[in-house]
């Protein structure tokens, strides 16, 4: 029972006039798919009327919301309209000292002897009212962000949730999270956080902290203090005892502030590498413990024998997720030289097809920048790498007129040596290089001062396990990227800071081991 | 027995495709492994095409492109003229015509349901005659057998014939069995257009769904089809992904542009207009089109229907308002 090869006949029967097995054949120049308007998606706001936000918002400091002693507020803008959402409170020294003050009653009086169960509780009562209102809170952190309601409602939120449910459920239990040592509360931790998650980051401040009986002075990004003061309201609303979490927002002095106050006793730190060296250089000396979370350069390797399509959505993923404000962002991008062509032709119609635009709209992909010095930022280093003759492609989506904007982008022709390669751009910017050998991709990959994350895709598990275990890099995602859960510990090697949070580890930077 | 011309995955394929295919620019005549899928990351981006929120003018638009793309099917051991009439008229003439909606793509019978299916339509019926063929669903006979069936489902007039693979060649490791039925099918399909239906549901895994996909259209389908929906599960958002992306690779290897077709499973308007989003999104407005794209579908015209119903009228209407295939 033979079968009779045909393939030769067909061979022969196809490639008269145009025409291969009777189909048309678009010439090789003009083999381009076309994401026109041919069907267009109409409009689709999130419903934001009913989420009425005050015209102006206090300084939370022992359990009610109270005037800052300069009596000076500040403009919140919307980065996509580039309209006054509301007023901020502008903190400053002598309101971190009421605050600290308060904090430290708290912890003394309250929190730092309530046993964990107990503890566990408030938890679980805040995690479960973040969860009620996970709605408001993800229209509220896009309209102040500019990040897109896709991104707040289905990765924001349930994280934050997620965080406040598993640290609660370590609370009573954390006699047993290091055999042998007795973890105790180390005091108030004053914590500074970014402007590119500001919920999120507040919950792997906030709720690792309560649970190992900490209490906290913490201080958001001026460009986004909305959503934590209303996390504030929900603390109250959970009746959380007052001055065990009180938050002054602010300017950098605010944050330095909560840094040199005498009385605190662990700081934590997620922003740019410049200003966490500049805290660590103030607390050297004081007894004040440390964590640092900086800034990444992370590279994403992608090998010839990896699934393409998917490593393209894993790129994506990696360097346009909420704008490429992510310091974990996969900005450097390693390809395999065979498959070189290949991944940059499927980037360059993958970008077309991203939606850039209203950030409450649901099938936004892209919102807006999160505000205008990042924007110039962005366009300079852009320029930079034109400058050092890269190739700049850029989606042909049209940007709104007002509002702070940035196309998807990446630069192709990019070698080590180009800034684009070697600073953090903290926008969707992707820079592309070539490698040859397994090697050459890890040499590559950890030739950086950053240590963040990074990513590696191929269809072979031992290639995974080699590689993964040669990355000098806190987190190391394999053929997925950008993957976050409160189990898992993150933080980075050289400067992209050090202390882990999330996961046990987490738990061990809040405590003191006895 | 198995032929020396063997096709295995990342093996030789590239021999078969520079049989195949005319010489092109050197940069496409790189020898390129066969390339692999995550099941993981394939699921999660299928997923989120249904995430997209269609709504208003995109929703009505896209319910009336997904009718003019539906191959109404009846498969049935119990068919009969009278049945294979009322699709027919169905098709023709989905809803009431102060809705504007389009007729559908096909009619899809078996084949001895082909001629009744022409005489109801007529000549030059907006609405195509598809015919499964090739022992289908299970596609276990001679292949004798399987090209005198195709021939007689064209004789009939036939636009279409909707052919089933051999899985057990397949999963046997047998691809050049596999390719040359279908070269032989296409070739006794003469004018009719050919799809070619993998049963996905029977491939179990979607590097078996890329890699026969690939065969299938590198031997001269016209369409790739994922289900006989007699098998479950039938079409799913991750399978037909990975097949749309097949033919994006296809159509940059080759510069032709193949159609896919989901059969099987996809009951209502929600998932059609997902499927929709999906095609837009991998392969663009030239795919948006009944020439490109089909649904294989004997439920879900009537949920389409409705949905129009509801978004011209503003209410809904009780499922006796629309006419039963």
């Amino acid at each position: 029972m033979k079968t009779k090869p045909n393939a030769l006949k067909i061979a022969g029967r196809k490639s008269r006039a145009g025409l291969q097995n009777g189909h048309p054949v678009v010439p090789l120049r003009e083999r381009r798919l076309n994401f026109g308007d041919k069907w267009d998606y109409a409009p689709a706001p999130e419903e934001s009327k009913n989420y009425l936000i005050a015209p102006r918002h206090e300084l939370f400091i022992n359990g009610k919301f109270v005037k800052p002693q300069s009596g000076k507020h500040f403009p919140s803008i919307n980065p996509a309209t580039e309209e006054k959402l509301t007023e901020i409170a502008h903190g400053d020294a002598a309101d971190v000292d009421k605050a600290v003050k308060a904090a430290r009653r708290a912890y003394e009086k309250v929190w730092g002897k309530m046993p964990g169960r107990e503890r566990g509780k408030y938890l679980y009562r805040i995690a479960r009212i973040i969860q009620e209102k996970m709605r408001e809170l993800a229209v509220l952190e896009s309209m102040d962000g500019g990040k897109p309601i896709k991104e707040t409602r289905d990765v924001d939120l349930p994280l934050v949730a997620a965080h406040f449910f598993y640290h609660a459920g370590w609370a009573d239990k954390l006699n047993y999270a290091f055999p042998g040592r007795t973890p105790r509360p180390l005091g108030v931790a004053g914590q500074i956080i970014p402007w590119n998650f500001p919920l999120l980051m507040a919950a792997w401040k906030i709720a690792p902290a309560l649970c190992c009986g900490n209490t906290v002075v913490i201080k958001p990004s001026k460009t986004t203090s909305l959503t934590l003061l209303r996390l504030a309201q929900i603390f109250q609303e959970a009746e959380l005892p007052d001055g065990v979490v009180n938050v002054i927002t602010g300017v950098g002095e605010t944050g330095t502030a909560i840094v040199q106050h005498p009385d605190v006793n662990k700081i934590a730190f997620t922003g740019s590498t410049d200003v966490g060296k500049q805290l660590a250089q103030m607390v050297v000396g004081t007894g004040k413990r440390i964590t640092l979370e900086l800034g990444g350069k992370a590279a994403n390797i992608i090998f010839e024998d990896a699934p393409i399509d998917q490593a393209i959505e894993g790129i994506i993923a990696g360097i346009y997720f909420n704008m490429g404000h992510v310091c974990c962002a996969g900005s450097r991008l390693l390809v395999q030289e065979g498959i070189f062509p290949t991944v940059v032709r499927k980037l360059r119609d993958r970008i077309q097809t991203l939606r850039l635009g209203n950030p409450l709209d649901k099938n936004t992909d892209i919102g807006a920048i999160n505000n205008k010095p990042q924007l110039e930022k962005i366009r300079e280093l852009v320029q930079s790498g034109a400058d050092e003759g890269a190739e700049v492609v850029q989606s042909r989506c049209p940007l709104p007129a007002r509002g702070y904007w940035y196309p998807p982008t990446f630069l192709t022709g990019v070698t080590a040596s180009h800034r684009v390669a070697q600073e953090e751009i903290f926008g969707p910017v992707l820079s592309v290089m070539t490698f040859r050998t397994p090697e050459e991709a890890v040499e590559r990959a950890n030739n950086t001062p950053y240590g963040l994350s990074a990513g590696v895709w191929t269809d072979k598990g031992s290639k995974i396990f080699k590689i993964v275990s040669q990355l000098r890099a806190g987190v190391v995602w394999a053929n997925t990227y950008n993957k976050f859960d409160p189990t898992s510990p993150f933080g980075g090697y050289k400067e992209s800071g050090f202390g882990r949070e999330g996961g046990l580890q987490g738990l061990a930077a809040y405590s003191r081991l006895d | 027995m198995k032929t020396s011309a063997r096709l295995r995955p990342g093996g030789q394929t590239p021999t078969l495709r520079s049989a195949t295919f005319p010489p092109v620019a050197a940069t496409q005549r790189r020898i390129t492994p066969q390339t692999t899928v995550d099941q993981v990351m394939v699921e999660e981006r299928a997923g989120a095409f249904a995430k997209r929120s269609i709504k208003t003018s995109a929703k009505l638009a896209g319910l009336k492109l997904a009718i003019s793309m539906m191959d109404l099917t009846t498969l049935e051991g119990k068919d009969t003229p009278g049945k294979v009439a009322y699709l027919c008229r169905k098709a023709l003439q989905p809803a009431a015509p102060k809705y504007g909606v389009p007729p559908c793509a096909a009619v899809c019978v078996y084949p001895n349901m082909v001629k009744y299916a022409r005489k109801f339509l007529g000549d030059g019926s907006p609405v195509k005659v598809a015919s499964v063929a090739t022992g289908f669903p299970s596609g276990q006979y001679p292949l004798r057998t399987k090209l005198d069936e195709v021939r007689r489902a064209v004789g009939d007039s036939a636009d279409e014939i909707d052919m089933v693979i051999d899985r057990g060649a397949f999963l046997d490791g047998d691809y050049a069995k596999v390719f040359d039925e279908i070269a032989s099918v296409k070739e006794a399909s003469g004018p009719a257009h050919l799809k070619v239906i993998l049963e996905t549901g029977e491939l179990v895994t979607y590097d078996n769904v890329r890699l026969a996909s690939e065969i299938a259209m590198q031997a001269g389908a016209d369409f790739i089809k994922t289900s006989t929906g007699k098998i479950q599960p039938a079409a799913t958002m991750p399978v037909t992904l990975v097949m749309l992306e097949a033919i994006r690779d296809h159509f940059f290897a080759t510069g032709v542009r193949i159609g896919m077709k989901p059969a099987g499973g996809i009951r209502n308007a929600k998932q059609a207009l997902a499927y929709l989003v999906m095609v837009k999104e991998t392969l663009g407005d030239d795919w948006l089109t009944p020439d490109r794209f089909r649904f294989g579908a004997s439920t879900l015209v009537n949920d389409v229907l409705m949905q129009i119903a509801r978004t011209v009228d503003g209410n809904y209407q009780g499922s006796d308002y629309f006419s039963l295939p």
